[in-house]
């Protein structure tokens, strides 16, 4: 029995699940600590919940793109945080268009659907043109060079968009519709969180059931399982790898919007961080697994809202929140090392991780 | 589809994609804020330059890949695609000169169309574009029919007056520097103050000809009287040659001004982190992209060991530069050991993610009393050598000369080491490495150690350089950085790094106007190297039969 556990077990195993065990318990005591001297209400909690689901559900919508792509193509579509970047930064010129001539005054709702049309037009454009001109050369290529390709079209769409609209940040026009309150539960929370966590749902839903229920959809899903059998049973491949992009553009064309109507601001390096929080969100899902890339980022989202109050404040750390980026990325670091197939994924081969 | 058409078909096309680069090039900027500097001077700024290089190139392609042998539908396709590529500029000017697009694309100024019209207002500035475009067909179009000696000739010519006009800043100044009869008369003949004179052009161009046909006609010759050497002799002329090249390294900065060595030095820098990367991306195959984790370790270890602000521990730079290699070794290994099992992507992201961890750490108030957060640490003391204090970049650039030969003597040993032999293994397949008996473990660790000792040695040389360390010179983009130069230079070539260093770190430093589109370039730059050049500039030998191996081997592979 116990030679057979020493066989199993090597001693970067036990050295990673120390390190794991007092990442565990360090966060255990903390937030025992913080709930222990009363620091936040329960006010403060639900606030810290609504917006980590709200901000959870746009990295969803990113990584529902990263893991079809990671799917189809395996490998990780490093550019698709300016995918997402790219809707959201020309729409807000259309929005502000809208907004001068009073458009978005008097017909909010119309106003807020042509900005996303317009966001989500593009987006599909650039992930669409992506995958034509970067990444359909490269099918066979080894693994590394699809990698560093996508990351250099990650810089060239990041700085592209830097010279065609500018360095600064540009503010979203405030929409008279999704300014205040809700009262829910007895408890103030924002209009616009509430909406953009329904928002996220219905299209998170639309597209679940777009995957699952059509012919295009059951394509796409052949495709990711293996290519050549797909190939037999005639399906484009080609065409089934660019439709995965373009639901993957629209995905984030829309995620993009509702992320700047909920933080109000646009720049070209906004995709960087939500990029790589999605990547996340998609690997602690079961990186290939759509509704474990959806459960992923709303799970991130929410760890990151509540954890570093949760978990930091009461080890005694100054301003925790500078801390969120890092708790997202030790959460990535650790799911790749205790569980690679993430909460829902299959088993990977090792080939594939 | 008639055949007329499928014969005209290609050129259209690919003049639609280059009008669409050109677009691109105007659209982001490029064109206006390049065109303050001339090539040739009051004739031909440097973003027009760029533009017709483009059109010309297309052009080129356009002809070159017709599929249809006959000359004169090459020539043909190569006009068309000319033309093509000249009315997605002249179509912009237009619709830029009706509609005020400035509130969007920032770069559509009236000053753009100006540029692009030469002055000429109305209609006649289009025609010129349509012409200009056409005559870059012609031009290209008159390429392809030439020979094969002649055509390289002249390119080579067009792109030796280029590089002239392109670094007028880095020779000028060096000119007026040395203050030397011959040397100033050369430069008032060949510059202005800004661009090349009519005359330099046509002499850069006389000589540059007169040179390679003295070069074609002697070639064989000079290439035979090595060969033919005995072996022994040979060795020493190689030997030989690396004296001159140590020698001239040595002397280089005496030369150069404060300027240039400064540049050289941020080069050397660049090489000492690409060659700490090239035994970790290069030789083992493990694409780290938290590269700069050991970079910032190396430069805060010597910063806190040395500055008297945070902690007086009064160390000088020699004490603290062991120390700041092992610290890097030891966190090289640490977290090495996490991410032993995992491979390609998830490696890179998972050490991405390191990188950004320690960034945000250094920089968050929480360590801000050991650290110096924000702020940084300052007051660093330069190096002392023996009594000698190294103040200039000039001396500087020593310190890291002695790195840079220390590591490239380090590599090349190691490459052909049974350690180095056993990266290789892992690279190529690490299941097949461990079956032959190789230890993954300790030969991962080993390798992630030796490239974090590397990077921490050049980050000790940078904080003392700079004499102060901030979180914010420990971005992403240093690793970004790093990653692409070797990728450049060609993954696991010792001189491809050199390469890559002076391509993608030097020339930046020296093109002003290019500092803005830095990020851009690089990035167009890495997708177009793995699409038509993905072993590198300066391949090691290995990895270009890999990459360009028999096309059946390859798809036998792929399967």
């Amino acid at each position: 029995m116990f030679q057979k556990w020493k066989d199993r077990v090597t001693v970067t195993d036990i050295v990673m699940w120390m390190i794991g065990g007092t990442l565990l318990l360090l966060c255990l005591w903390g937030s025992v600590s913080t709930i222990r001297a009363g620091l936040y209400t329960r006010s403060h909690w639900i606030d810290f919940c609504i917006f980590g689901l709200a901000q959870g559900s746009i990295y969803a919508l990113i990584a529902t793109g990263y893991t079809m792509v990671y799917g189809v193509l395996k490998m990780i579509n490093f550019a698709h945080g300016e995918v997402f970047m790219s809707g959201p930064f020309t729409g807000y010129f259309v929005a502000m268009a809208l907004w001068r001539s009073d458009f978005l005054d008097t017909h909010p709702i119309l106003g807020i659907i042509v900005i996303f049309g317009v966001a989500m037009f593009v987006s599909t454009m650039i992930a669409y043109f992506l995958e034509k001109v970067a990444y359909r050369p490269l099918r066979n290529a080894p693994r590394l060079i699809p990698l560093i390709t996508a990351i250099g079209a990650s810089f060239f769409l990041q700085y592209f968009f830097r010279g065609l609209y500018g360095s600064g940040i540009n503010a979203y026009p405030d929409i008279e519709i999704l300014e205040g309150f809700w009262m829910i539960f007895g408890v103030r929370v924002l209009k616009i969180q509430v909406i953009v966590i329904i928002a996220s749902v219905l299209l998170m839903l639309v597209l679940y059931n777009f995957i699952m229920m059509t012919r295009v959809g059951k394509a796409i899903r052949a495709v990711s399982e293996d290519k050549e059998a797909a190939a037999l049973m005639g399906i484009n491949v080609d065409a089934m790898i660019s439709t995965t992009f373009v639901i993957g553009g629209m995905a984030a064309g829309a995620a993009g919007v509702l992320y700047a109507l909920m933080f109000k601001q646009v720049h070209f390096f906004m995709g960087f961080i939500p990029g790589i929080k999605a990547f996340t969100a998609a690997v602690l899902g079961g990186i290939g697994n759509i509704p474990g890339a959806m459960i992923g980022g709303v799970f991130l989202g929410l760890i990151e809202s509540v954890a570093p109050a949760l978990f930091l404040d009461g080890l005694g750390i100054i301003a925790p929140y500078q801390l969120k980026d890092a708790i997202a990325f030790s959460m990535l670091v650790m799911v790749l090392i205790f569980r690679p197939t993430g909460i829902l994924g299959e088993r990977l081969s090792a080939k594939k991780a | 589809m008639t055949k007329a058409q499928s014969l005209w078909n290609h050129g259209v096309k690919i003049g639609a994609i280059g009008g669409v680069s050109v677009l691109i090039i105007a659209l982001v900027g490029m064109i206006e804020s390049f065109g303050k500097r001339d090539i040739i001077s009051g004739i031909l700024p440097m973003g027009i330059a760029m533009a017709l290089i483009i059109c010309t190139l297309v052009a080129y392609i356009a002809a070159d890949k017709t599929p249809i042998s006959e000359k004169s539908i090459k020539f043909v396709n190569a006009v068309i695609s000319g033309f093509v590529t000249s009315g997605f500029l002249a179509l912009l000017v237009v619709i830029g000169r009706s509609f005020n697009m400035r509130d969007m694309l920032i770069a559509a100024s009236p000053a753009l169309y100006k540029a692009l019209t030469a002055g000429i207002a109305g209609a006649g500035g289009i025609f010129l574009i349509l012409a200009v475009g056409l005559i870059c067909g012609i031009f290209a179009g008159v390429l392809i029919l030439l020979d094969t000696f002649p055509r390289k000739l002249i390119i080579k010519a067009l792109a030796t007056i280029f590089i002239l006009g392109l670094l007028q800043e880095l020779i000028m100044p060096l000119i007026k520097s040395w203050n030397f009869g011959i040397t100033n008369y050369l430069g008032k003949l060949f510059y202005t103050q800004n661009g090349l004179t009519i005359i330099g052009v046509v002499l850069a161009a006389v000589i540059f000809c007169i040179i390679s046909l003295l070069w074609k006609a002697n070639q064989n010759a000079i290439k035979g009287t090595y060969t033919d050497l005995p072996k022994g002799t040979q060795k020493k002329v190689k030997t030989f040659g690396f004296l001159v090249l140590a020698v001239f390294l040595i002397v280089l900065p005496q030369f150069l001004g404060l300027f240039l060595s400064e540049v050289l030095t941020i080069v050397g820098l660049y090489v000492l982190l690409g060659l700490g990367l090239n035994i970790v991306v290069g030789y083992a195959g493990l694409l780290d992209l938290g590269y700069v984790a050991f970079f910032a370790i190396g430069s805060y270890v010597v910063a806190i060991l040395t500055s008297p602000e945070i902690f007086s521990f009064g160390f000088n730079f020699w004490q603290a530069l062991p120390i700041a290699v092992i610290m890097g070794i030891t966190a090289g290994m640490l977290l090495g050991i996490p991410v032993l099992k995992m491979r390609g992507d998830y490696l890179a992201i998972a050490t991405l993610g390191f990188g950004e961890i320690i960034r945000i750490l250094v920089l968050s108030d929480f360590l801000k009393p050991w650290l110096g957060g924000a702020q940084g640490i300052g007051a660093i003391p330069n190096p002392n050598f023996f009594g000698f204090q190294m103040v200039k970049p000039q001396h500087i650039y020593f310190l890291i000369l002695a790195g840079c030969m220390l590591v490239v003597f380090i590599s090349i040993r190691l490459k052909n080491s049974r350690l180095g032999r056993a990266w290789m293994a892992m690279r190529e397949d690490e299941d097949v490495a461990q079956a032959m008996g190789i230890n993954l473990v300790a030969t991962k660790l080993l390798a992630f150690a030796t490239g974090a000792g590397f990077s921490a040695l050049s980050g000790a040389i940078f904080a003392s350089k700079i004499g102060s360390v901030y979180p914010h010179s420990f971005n992403l983009f240093i690793s970004i950085n790093v990653v692409c130069l070797i990728i450049i230079g060609g993954i696991g070539s010792l001189p491809g790094v050199v390469v890559g260093a002076a391509v993608l770190m030097g020339l930046p430093e020296l093109l002003r106007e290019f500092a803005e589109y830095r990020m851009l370039v690089y990035g167009a730059a890495l997708v177009a190297m793995m699409l038509l050049r993905p072993e590198g500039l300066w391949p090691e030998a290995r990895h270009k039969i890999e990459l360009h191996g028999d096309d059946e081997t390859q798809t036998q592979t792929a399967e």
